[in-house]
């Protein structure tokens, strides 16, 4: 099963590859993972997107508890939780496409963020099966790139989760 | 007071107390082996090889229960070091091992002896850290002994540039340290341990199997209390041996792969398990779902909570210091006057009693051979049974471990988790600088002493008197028995030739060498080693060859299914 996992970590070198090495190390997956500092700057948080059994779950969290630079692991799928992605697409926009690729980015409330006279570059966030949903609903032949962040996710309601 | 950074690191051992530190210079360190030449207080022991050093700190650390401390320069002291540094990770052995790195400048320019030491070493140690800042040296050191010593041990690195050691700074070692993502558990959770107590008193077929983790937490007392309270039956693990003593009626022996019938029957068909600092190593439960075959409840202790449900799901899981968590069952033992039922306590023991009249340690003697069991059994006679043994890896580790009866904790020394050839030799160094008047004897094979052999002239000149009981079977022995066992009888490079004359080696470092060729001939050259306080006596016995380990527990087999002797092969 997905499960999304936040972490506060300490915000300093060599953290990052700790969380990353573990994974590789166990054999556990990531599917995506998002770090930045937050508004404590010797914090970062991270967002990590894997799957795996109950008990790979009890592991990973575990294990990742152990490390010294990690300073809270929390499986946001144990409450209710928003989960966002960021996604920059360049497509190509010719002529007579122009207006219903428009029309698609704003069924899909995406924002067109840059223009040349044969490309649209598309800013969308949302969930991961939005942003899927999107490049399902454009002809593939059409798209030229796309640039996904990986899932950010936080509980909600008044949860919250601090260092 | 303004100090430079080597003299801050020297200061800081200074500090933890630390007496000795094992280690070997190179240009990266140039400046911290200047000022330990200039002072007293910590006294360094020059090894032959890294890997030693990282050894003997690890034994030192294993024999008295405080840190071993290690000092190796960049590049090639470091990668030296990373077998005795993971050697250490699998067994949780406390240790700080401090490395010098090129100087700050130069650090990703690919410049002389540079490798990326945090790196290399971050998946074999607990932490490591490179010092950027010389003003961060003496609070870095303090958390690197405060994280190697506190929750599960293990070992920290500290990873010094030049540059750092150089610049100077004024040197404050902080008396406490805090840190906001390292917060190990010690107290068990009250309601589980009142959980585990009751289930332990409804046994009926009840079974303690303890570990490492009763020798690192130093609970041996307390656990030696618990099992004679209730009555019940106790195993140890390869590193929990000497945990509870062995002599003890008690005490059905050591589990696992090479275990006793008695002990893996009991641990397989009991009905509540307490697992005390053990961590269900692949090498003791062999085949989980063959152990699960039986029910039982399973009551798991240990510090560390990832070991607890990682190989085997646990009923009542207690993350916590053991000696805290015992403490708090002998307390909850005594407010009760309920105690196991009796009959079927009393049946239980019968039943063990059964499996113990296999007399599974029975071993063929002769008269012409010496058999390798035999020379255990009469090393433990000829030293009371009160020595220090360290061990290599091998069949001789595991005759050493059946036949030598270890009743105190942090007397027997090995390379359990990794299981490093080269560990013995350098480890008993480490053990009789600990304790300079106790007997020390590094039980080995004729492969594994030759992995650390420059060490003998490390002992002489630092004139440690270890003896080297060399179980001389010209075979790598568990090599070739399993290629015996499991392949056929193809016996692919496991036979050791053109070896060396070991008794000339010994005596060209120095030492005293002595080859034993007959069985009569044993117990007077064991005598006649030990007589020799003073000096290192390379002991040479020439063992039976074809000599197996047994009981045997193929690897991914179930924990009963055991080949008990050459009749079973
Ligand atoms: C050739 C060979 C053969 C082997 N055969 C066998 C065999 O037959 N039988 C066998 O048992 N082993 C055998 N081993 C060893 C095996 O590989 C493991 O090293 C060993 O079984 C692990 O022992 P342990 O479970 O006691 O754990 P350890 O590695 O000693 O781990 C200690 C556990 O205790 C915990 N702990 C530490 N401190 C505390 C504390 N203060 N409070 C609470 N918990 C704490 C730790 O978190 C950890 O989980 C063999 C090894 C070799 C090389
Ligand atoms: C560094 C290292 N290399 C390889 C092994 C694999 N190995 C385990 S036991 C063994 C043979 C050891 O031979 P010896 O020291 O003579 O002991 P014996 O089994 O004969 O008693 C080998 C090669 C190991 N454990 N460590
Ligand atoms: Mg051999």
């Amino acid at each position: 099963m997905r499960h999304i996992l936040s972490l506060l970590l300490e915000n300093e070198a060599g953290a990052l590859s700790r969380v990353a090495g573990l994974f590789s190390a166990r054999g556990y997956n990531i599917e995506s993972l998002t770090v930045a500092p937050t508004e404590d700057p010797t914090l970062s948080r991270m967002t990590i997107v894997t799957n795996g059994s109950a008990e790979v779950m009890e592991q990973i969290t575990k294990q990742l508890n152990k490390l010294v630079d990690v300073v809270k692991v929390f499986d946001l799928n144990e409450g209710r939780h928003l989960e966002r992605e960021l996604m920059l697409v360049k497509i190509r926009a010719e002529n007579g496409a122009r207006e219903e690729i428009k029309r698609t980015a704003d069924i899909f409330r995406g924002r067109i963020v840059d223009v040349t006279d044969k490309t649209y570059t598309i800013e969308l966030t949302g969930p991961r099966d939005k942003l899927d949903a999107f490049l399902e609903a454009l002809d593939p032949l059409m798209i030229l790139e796309t640039v996904r962040t990986g899932a950010s996710g936080i509980g909600r309601g008044d949860w919250i989760m601090r260092a | 007071m303004q100090l430079s950074g080597a003299e801050i690191t020297i200061r800081c051992l200074e500090e933890e107390g630390v007496e000795y530190i094992f280690g070997y210079p190179g240009g990266a360190v140039l400046f911290i082996y200047d000022a330990l030449f200039q002072q007293d207080k910590v006294k360094h022991i020059l090894v032959r090889h890294e890997q030693a050093a990282l050894h003997a700190a690890d034994a030192y650390a294993r024999a008295t229960g405080r840190p071993g401390v290690a000092l190796v320069t960049s590049g090639p002291g470091v990668t030296n070091a990373v077998t005795g540094i993971a050697t250490a990770y699998m067994d949780s052995i406390p240790m700080v091992v401090i490395s010098g790195q090129v100087p700050t400048a130069a650090i990703g320019l690919d410049a002389f002896q540079e490798v990326d030491t945090v790196g290399i070493t971050r998946p074999c140690v607990k932490h490591n850290f490179l010092v950027k800042r010389v003003e961060d040296l003496a609070e870095t050191m303090k958390k690197a002994f405060y994280v190697a010593t506190t929750g599960r041990p293990g070992p920290v690195l500290v990873d010094i540039p030049k540059d750092i050691s150089q610049q100077v700074t004024d040197f404050l070692y902080p008396a406490q340290i805090e840190m906001r993502s390292y917060n190990p558990v010690v107290k068990g959770h009250p309601g589980l341990i009142r959980q585990a107590v009751q289930m332990l008193l409804e046994a009926r077929r009840p079974m303690v199997y303890a570990g490492g983790g009763v020798v690192l937490g130093e609970a041996s007392e307390l656990l030696t209390r618990l099992v004679r309270e209730l009555g019940v039956p106790c195993t140890n693990t390869l590193m929990g041996l000497g945990a509870y003593p062995a002599t003890d009626p008690q005490f059905v022996g050591m589990l696992g792969m090479h275990g006793t019938y008695e002990a893996n029957l009991s641990m397989q068909h009991c009905d509540v398990l307490l697992a005390v600092g053990a961590r269900f190593d692949d090498r003791v439960i062999g085949n989980t779902r063959h152990f699960f075959v039986e029910g039982r409840r399973i009551i798991h202790i240990d510090i560390d909570p990832s070991s607890i449900s990682k190989r085997v799901r646990v009923d009542v899981p207690i993350v916590g210091d053991v000696r805290e968590v015992l403490q708090e069952m002998l307390k909850l033992v005594a407010e009760t006057p309920q105690r196991l039922d009796p009959v079927a306590l009393k049946q239980w023991w019968h039943q063990i009693g059964e499996w113990r009249a296999r007399d599974c340690m029975h071993y063929e003697r002769s008269d012409t051979l010496i058999k390798p069991q035999f020379v255990v059994e009469t090393l433990y006679q000829v030293t009371g049974g009160d020595a220090i043994i360290t061990s290599d890896v091998g069949q001789h580790q595991m005759w050493a471990a059946q036949y030598y009866k270890f009743d105190k904790p942090r007397r027997w020394l090995n390379s359990g988790g990794l299981g490093t050839m080269g560990f013995g030799l350098p480890a008993a160094m480490g053990a009789q600088l600990a304790f300079p008047d106790q007997v020390v004897a590094c039980i080995t094979g004729e492969a594994s002493i030759q992995m650390c052999i420059q060490e003998l002239s490390t002992c002489k000149q630092y004139h440690l008197p270890v003896k080297i009981i060399n179980l001389n079977n010209r075979y790598l022995g568990m090599v070739r028995q399993w290629q015996q066992i499991l392949h056929g009888n193809r016996y692919s490079e496991s036979y050791m030739d053109a070896l060396p004359d070991f008794v000339k080696l010994a005596e060209s470092y120095g030492h005293v060498g002595i080859r034993v060729e007959n069985p009569a001939d044993v117990e007077g050259a064991l005598r006649e080693a030990f007589a020799l306080k003073d000096r290192v006596v390379f002991l040479d016995f020439m063992t039976d060859p074809t000599e197996n380990v047994f009981p045997m527990v193929k690897a991914g087999q179930g924990l009963t299914e055991m080949l008990l002797g050459a009749e079973d092969l």
